[in-house]
């Protein structure tokens, strides 16, 4: 829906850093997100955990958030604006890959630097990478990736797989089917934004499969996971954490009660600075923080890192201290390789009930310090 | 394919085809009485849907909270007609596209405001839930068997309401001539505006029941809205008849589309594409059947040239 009005959250940090609170000129981030519309939970998310961050350490950032509405004409008039006429050094909070690829290569292009704190389409990943833009996320296929290798070693050998005919949904299949070594039962693209579920569930139960696994984000996966729990039919369900996350388990109930999903983050994650993120996430906004928030979360702290060694004015020495990565993530372990996406483990979650509130908590690891295919196809070392 | 995998499709089908009546039979009466195109009919279904799932919540109660949506949808509805719809009547429909999309947008951020971003929960109650073994060996939804059940329901409650009552008779003297019968003393404004709530209450129940099984959020009206038009296009705008056949026929081919596209396109495009290529076409299936019932009968199927 066209929203004139944006969601311009300037926040001025009142410490100064290191320095004793000289006017020191503040670091202009420009993030494009989205906030309303059916993603708008995700957006919401990366924004309040990229502010708890900066929140958290003082840094002089100025943070001008803008609403794309999960288009990607708007996202590409406003990342216009915040490099035109707001003239921000950096960019970041993207949330869905078709609006990655609008906007990203042209504010590449025109000299800004890009932290993706969620999209990470596989044409950035190969030889569309850059050394401007930095991924702290996941590269697109690699919670699929995972989700196909924890499938192999839980015995599963004979399953069904699904997804919503768009690019990262044929990235999830993909994804899957690069580490899953069984049978498949069955492989269905359902339409992008469908709600009905009837028809595919019937086709599971009659395939004979030993197991499902779906990428079916958002609302759509709300839809499935309930109808599917309806039908009587039992066979396990894995997934990506996509359809899995704080914002959406509520929604969906018992109905995700142990299912197994995939994710670099998780809420139980055992290193300090997660204990911290998730206590103070939760004090900050009264609810527990997703794999998004999380990202957000990181996105803001490697800026930080980067802004203490260098001046952003200073390009090379900036890009040099960004790829260090020298923060304390949320996910414990984090570097990036050579083409700037994370090197990091991808854990197997469960889905609980703790009191009221249905979470995840970690079970097993599925891979240890997992790249992406596409590293080998960027020029960059 | 087996034959009970049919049968269940075809169970798959008519239940969809059901709930798009249900969606489709208010807006198309709202058409055929005030000649209004209500692109805001999406907004009431997620009110209806909003209000049972905070019903349930609180009560814990499904029949309270389908209470609940008719009632919220029905009172949306009339406010919706005083306040604003009442101005458009006599005005065209792009005006009314156009004031009637500023709802949407109004109604969306409103909810997002009282409610939040996030999706609310709302499940079938346990008397409904599980799968029930039909003759022929079919595990079917009981829920959905239900949701079958309340759409004829629905479908005969208004068949018998547009044809042996004296409202009907008054809905059909004014989808047939205005003047004539404000002329004759009929109250218009007021058998507008309670017809503009019967079919925003009927938008309300769809969404109660469908939030059930799928993602009670803000936006979720607009899909079903675009489903919608093409029912009552296909059944002929103003038609409820119409739109009853429509949704089935909507209903229908678009499950057969999504099971057997898949399957028709395996021996052409080879087994590695059949899923795009067949996902791709069948998401256009209905369109398709609407573009050919309007080349043999451009007004719809029972609708008036």
């Amino acid at each position: 829906m066209t929203r004139k009005g944006l969601m311009a959250a300037v926040l001025t940090a009142t410490m100064a850093f290191g320095g004793a609170g000289a006017a020191e000129e503040a670091l202009r981030v420009g993030m494009i997100t989205t906030l309303s519309g059916g993603g708008a939970g995700l957006g919401i998310d990366v924004r309040d955990g990229f502010l708890l961050a900066v929140k958290q350490a003082g840094a002089p950032i100025e943070v001008i958030v803008e609403d794309d509405q999960q288009k990607p004409d708007i996202a590409v008039q406003l990342s216009d604006k915040l490099i035109q006429a707001e003239e921000v050094d950096v960019m970041t909070g993207i949330i869905f890959s078709n609006i990655a690829m609008a906007v990203i290569p042209s504010a590449l292009a025109q000299g800004k630097f890009y932290l993706s704190p969620n999209a990470g389409p596989s044409q950035l990943a190969g030889a569309g990478c850059h050394p401007d833009y930095f991924n702290v996320a996941w590269q697109n296929d690699n919670l699929h990736e995972a989700a196909g290798a924890y499938a192999n070693s839980a015995g599963l050998a004979n399953s069904f797989i699904l997804a919503p005919n768009y690019p990262a949904g044929q990235d999830a299949l993909t994804g899957f089917k690069r580490f899953y070594t069984g049978e498949l039962a069955g492989e269905l693209y359902t339409t992008l934004g469908q709600t009905d579920y009837a028809a595919e569930i019937a086709q599971i139960r009659a395939s004979g499969a030993d197991s499902v696994f779906f990428f079916l984000p958002g609302g759509m996966g709300i839809s499935f996971l309930k109808q599917y729990s309806d039908s009587g039919v039992d066979m396990p369900v894995i997934g990506p954490a996509f359809s899995f996350d704080q914002g959406i388990l509520q929604a969906v109930g018992a109905a995700a009660l142990g299912v197994r999903n995939t994710s670099q983050w998780s809420p139980d994650l055992d290193n300090p600075t997660n204990a911290a993120f998730v206590g103070s996430f939760e004090a900050e906004y009264g609810r527990l923080p997703s794999l998004y928030a999380s990202q957000g979360f990181d996105t803001a702290n490697l800026l930080i890192s980067a802004m203490e060694k260098a001046d952003v004015a200073d390009r090379d020495a900036f890009r040099a201290a960004l790829r260090e990565a020298d923060f304390d993530s949320t996910r414990g372990a984090f570097r990036f390789n050579t083409n700037q996406h994370p090197i990091q483990d991808i854990y197997v979650r469960e889905v609980i009930q703790d009191g009221e509130i249905f979470t995840n908590r970690i079970v097993t690891t599925a891979l240890r310090d997992h790249g992406d295919a596409y590293a080998a196809e960027c020029p960059m070392e | 394919m087996s034959t009970v995998l049919l049968l269940e499709q075809l169970l798959n089908g008519l239940q969809f085809g059901v709930m798009l009546f249900l969606m489709a039979a208010g807006l198309t009466l709202i058409f055929g009485v005030m000649g209004l195109i209500n692109l805001a009919h999406g907004s009431l279904y997620m009110i209806g849907a909003f209000a049972a799932a905070s019903v349930a919540g609180f009560t814990g109660s499904f029949l309270l909270a389908l209470m609940a949506a008719l009632a919220a949808a029905a009172a949306a509805g009339a406010l919706i007609e005083v306040t604003v719809i009442r101005r458009l009547y006599a005005r065209d429909h792009l005006d009314q596209v156009l004031a009637t999309f500023a709802l949407i947008l109004i109604l969306s951020e409103g909810t997002r405001w009282l409610f939040g971003s996030f999706p609310l929960y709302l499940d079938v109650p346990a008397w409904l839930a599980g799968p029930v073994r039909l003759p022929g060996g079919i595990d079917y939804p009981r829920y959905r068997l239900a949701v079958i059940a309340v759409g004829l329901a629905v479908a005969g409650g208004l068949a018998w309401l547009i044809a042996g009552t004296r409202l009907g008779i008054r809905i059909r003297a004014g989808e047939a001539d205005r003047e004539m019968i404000a002329a004759l003393g009929v109250d218009i404004s007021r058998l507008y505006t309670l017809v503009f709530a019967l079919g925003a209450a009927l938008a309300g129940l769809a969404g109660a029941l469908v939030g059930a099984i799928q993602s009670v959020q803000v936006g979720m009206g607009e899909p079903v809205l675009i489903l919608a038009f093409v029912v009552i296009v296909i059944g002929g705008i103003g038609s409820i008849r119409g739109a009853f056949v429509g949704a089935l026929l909507v209903g229908l081919t678009d499950t057969a589309g999504r099971v057997f596209m898949p399957i028709l396109m395996q021996p052409l495009v080879g087994q590695q594409q059949a899923a795009t290529v067949g996902s791709a076409l069948a998401s256009v299936a209905i369109y398709v059947l609407m573009a050919l019932v309007l080349l043999v009968r451009p007004a719809g199927l029972y609708g008036r040239a």
